[in-house]
């Protein structure tokens, strides 16, 4: 019984913590890391959803996208998402090899990501811009659209499991 | 950028940056809607540590960059703050944001490194926001056009 009691404590947060922590850490610090590198060489703070505006400056003509910082900023904009992608390819294919792919709904990611390109964009900014560099630098601007953004996500993913959606 | 002749270390500082940013957002789970679901719903609140963590770290080198050093080596630009002004737009936009996110389970850099480790089906979330960026960006450059062409035919009017 005394035994049990003593292990209370450590089973809830085993329940908070289903898969551990270690991932979850080491993943949140090398995307600081990540981050940092780009701002110490260039003083660049770099926000990975600006790309879907600037890149779509290659094929429209539309002034939104052809704006002198976006025309300016894709080409490393570019870089730095191929750099994101390829690093992601590095962990999918020599460090934790194997084909996983998500069992989340086509019409989610389609209507979800619409949603968040939009939103991103007249927000101005999204996880990384605002929620790690914004963050980090104790900008309020970011503060408020970070606790707007994950309000209205617990809200929308609560709902949607309630609706009996799954996955 | 306040040169025009760029140092040919830019983009592969850049790019290698971003390497390690994909490596991470790989490893964290992010790049997994499923994991991000599971912590929106409560289940499993390891993404703390992934913004977390990274907001740490990247404030630190904010403050070490900021308070003691001067220039960034490759591009000679001052290191400076991000100063984003606050609107309406802040919160409306990450309103719609946190939406998409909470349907989705997915936000743009988790979704380039959800595609390059080898989850195609997050085609769909990519294409969704180049989708929804191009329709702020028709919408909002339309309406300027609009604003901009009625004050060239009434000069007077305020708007």
């Amino acid at each position: 019984m005394q035994v049990t009691a003593e292990l209370t404590p450590l089973l809830a947060v085993a329940d908070l913590f289903p898969r551990g922590v270690l991932p979850y850490a080491i993943g949140g610090l090398l995307v600081g890391l990540g981050a940092s590198i780009i701002y110490l060489s260039t003083g660049v703070i770099a926000g990975a959803s600006t790309f879907l505006e600037s890149t779509l400056s290659y094929v429209s003509d539309i002034d939104r996208f052809n704006r002198f910082t976006y025309l300016q900023s894709r080409g490393w904009r570019f870089a730095f998402t191929a750099g994101i992608v390829s690093g992601a390819a590095v962990w999918g294919l020599v460090l934790d090899p194997g084909i996983w792919t998500t069992e989340v709904q086509w019409w989610r990611l389609l209507g979800g990501g619409f949603l968040v390109g939009i939103g991103t964009r007249l927000g101005k900014g999204c996880t990384s811009g605002h929620g790690v560099c914004g963050v980090g630098s104790l900008s309020n601007t970011s503060i408020v659209n970070v606790a707007t953004f994950m309000a209205f996500a617990i809200g929308t993913a609560q709902v949607v499991a309630a609706l009996g959606v799954s996955p | 950028m306040s040169t025009t002749e760029r140092s040919p270390l830019f983009l592969p500082a850049i790019y290698l940056g971003g390497l390690v940013f994909g490596l991470g957002l790989a490893i964290s789970g992010m790049a997994r809607p499923e994991v991000v679901l599971d912590f929106l719903q409560f289940q499993d609140f390891g993404l703390l540590f992934v913004m977390g963590g990274a907001a740490v770290v990247t404030g630190i080198t904010f403050f070490v960059a900021t308070t003691f050093l001067d220039r960034a080596p490759i591009t000679g630009d001052e290191y400076k703050r991000r100063v984003k002004s606050f609107d309406r737009n802040v919160v409306i936009g990450g309103s719609i944001f946190g939406v998409g996110w909470g349907l989705s389970g997915i936000c743009p850099g988790a979704a380039y490194a959800s595609f390059g480790v080898g989850n195609y089906p997050i085609l769909w979330a990519i294409a969704g926001m180049f989708l929804g960026a191009y329709a702020q960006g028709y919408w909002r450059s339309s309406r300027a056009d609009d604003s901009a062409s009625q004050s060239a035919e009434r000069p007077s009017s305020q708007d």
